[in-house]
């Protein structure tokens, strides 16, 4: 393609109108941001982000509706986590009973290396038992490199609580969702 | 020896010096907060001082407008390592930041920045060819942003020497032409006496109207601001001539970047805008020897008229776009100086038809 240059007029030549647009412009968004007519920076530690529904941020462990953990060290998420973020350490033979009665054991240790966690959600995916969730945090900071390994206690002190297994009705919802256009939040 | 001029000159100049040094802070502090303000952003709203930062309403909002912005930028740059490339020109390296900062400050000396104080002249140095030493020293300018382009003995830096070197050169000429119509018409090359000349016919705007804007556009090239900042140019040469440097010797470059900005304001309110003098309220002639605060207000008169041209160079920077290194030398060589030398000649002669 070829562009058309018009040749400009002697007016035009002088800057002038160049000068004045310049102007006008800069002092519309001087005159906008001081009034806080336009205001687009976020000021962000005083102002929380909010992140969107289903956003992916740190795993952490929960706890049922009885205050129970609900991992039972089953170790699928140590398995299917790519960057091999998580270490549980099982109760062994004659180990830590589980706390709640209809569960076989639960894990002495569960280890996640945030540092090493790439917020994939497979473990969220994998868990049978519903006991690991990627919650909306997203600003992990420490000191040092030992402070990110989060351990078991300090996992399901900022889990929370999640009653009950309901993986099939979600499992069912999820399905109707995709069957629905378009895929609603 | 007299030591009554001695001891004044020395308080004048630290006092100079100081609110020099003050204005060239808060400078880099404007530039920040009003290029935020025209971009949509919000700009420097973090630095906060333990205690004044904890009273009630006046503590935050200062913190907001970034009033102490200055002091964190000063401790940083003294703290930051002082590194010096293993490739470079030692001497030249260190010499050029001073070079480039000096010539600066020297131009304040001979700029009358109010009327007298007491029996004093609040001007460090009354010299009878002020403008002509003003020339002299701003043309140093130009030794240290070169030398530094050559000291570095690397690419980027040796292009912004080079486009330095050539840019300043030539508007330096555009901007000596353009000052001789005010002393043609004025008659004099005292600053001083140019100020006296404008207290008693007006402004010299007014008589040399297009001296002002091509001095103007001079003053933004010799400064190396937008839209002629070709030695630094940060898209295309990284920094330009101070690639190379960090911590208190980059510093010592911004400062003197700043520092010529204020002297060129200053330049500009003493020759084309009346210095110190308001054409009213009795604000145009020299207090009697008790209104010292008649002199104070002389000297607010002229930092608020500096003020505006600073806001002027701040503002013009988002305005235009850089321009392209031939644009650059043709708007200097093709357009400025013929139109400097065509001043001249009118003035010149419109000065002998009304003389005879």
């Amino acid at each position: 393609m070829i562009v058309k240059r018009t040749q400009l007029t002697w007016w035009e030549r002088l800057y002038l109108p160049a000068l004045i647009g310049g102007f006008k412009v800069t002092l519309r968004h001087f005159k906008n941001t001081i009034t806080g007519r336009t205001r687009v920076t976020q000021q962000y530690p005083e102002e929380p982000t909010k992140v969107p529904p289903g956003y992916r941020g740190a795993p952490y462990l929960v706890r049922d509706q009885d205050g129970d953990t609900k991992c039972v060290s089953c170790q699928l998420c140590e398995f299917i986590c790519p960057p091999k973020a998580i270490k549980i350490i099982p109760p062994g033979d004659s180990g830590l009973q589980s706390d709640r009665a209809n569960a076989e054991k639960m894990p002495r240790e569960f280890e996640i290396n945030m540092l090493r966690c790439i917020f994939c959600g497979f473990c969220q995916e994998v868990c049978p038992e519903e006991a690991i969730f990627l919650k909306q945090d997203f600003s992990l900071t420490g000191l040092a490199r030992g402070e990110m390994v989060f351990n078991k206690e300090k996992l399901l002190s900022l889990g929370g609580t999640h009653a009950g297994i309901q993986k099939w009705k979600h499992k069912l919802d999820e399905a109707e969702e995709q069957e629905t256009f378009p895929i609603q939040t | 020896m007299d030591w009554n001029f001695l001891i004044f000159a020395v308080l004048k100049i630290a006092a100079v010096l100081g609110v020099l040094m003050t204005m060239v802070a808060y400078a880099v502090l404007a530039e920040r907060k009003i290029s935020a303000f025209i971009q949509d952003r919000v700009g420097p709203n973090r630095v906060s001082l333990p205690l004044i930062g904890s009273i009630p309403i006046i503590g935050p909002l200062l913190t907001r407008w970034g009033i102490w912005q200055p002091l964190a930028d000063g401790v940083k740059s003294f703290l930051k390592e002082d590194f010096t490339p293993s490739h470079v020109r030692k001497i030249y390296f260190w010499l050029a930041p001073a070079i480039a900062l000096v010539p600066a400050f020297l131009v304040v000396a001979v700029i009358p920045f109010g009327s007298t104080l007491g029996a004093q002249k609040m001007v460090i140095a009354d010299l009878n060819v002020g403008i002509l030493y003003t020339f002299g020293i701003v043309s140093l300018g130009v030794y240290g942003i070169v030398l530094a382009g050559y000291a570095s003995n690397s690419k980027f830096p040796f292009l912004g020497g080079i486009r330095s070197s050539a840019q300043m050169i030539s508007y330096e000429i555009a901007m000596g032409l353009s000052v001789i119509p005010v002393f043609l018409i004025a008659g004099d090359l005292n600053l001083g006496g140019i100020i006296d000349y404008q207290a008693q016919h007006g402004w010299m705007i007014l008589y040399a109207p297009l001296s002002f804007p091509i001095f103007l556009v001079s003053a933004f090239a010799e400064t190396n601001r937008l839209p002629f900042d070709l030695p630094e140019s940060e898209t295309e040469l990284v920094g330009g001539y101070h690639t190379e440097y960090s911590s208190m010797k980059f510093a010592l470059f911004f400062m003197g970047e700043y520092a010529n900005m204020l002297a060129g304001s200053a330049m500009m309110v003493t020759l084309f805008f009346g210095g110190w003098t308001l054409p009213f309220a009795g604000l145009d002639t020299a207090p009697a020897l008790g209104e010292w605060w008649k002199g104070l207000l002389h000297i607010g008169i002229f930092i608020a008229k500096m003020l505006c041209f600073m806001g002027l160079f701040i503002w013009v920077r988002w305005m235009l776009p850089r321009f392209r290194y031939d644009q650059l030398m043709d708007l200097g060589w093709r357009r400025m100086i013929p139109l400097a030398l065509a001043n001249i000649i009118i003035t010149a002669v419109v000065v002998m038809l009304m003389n005879s």
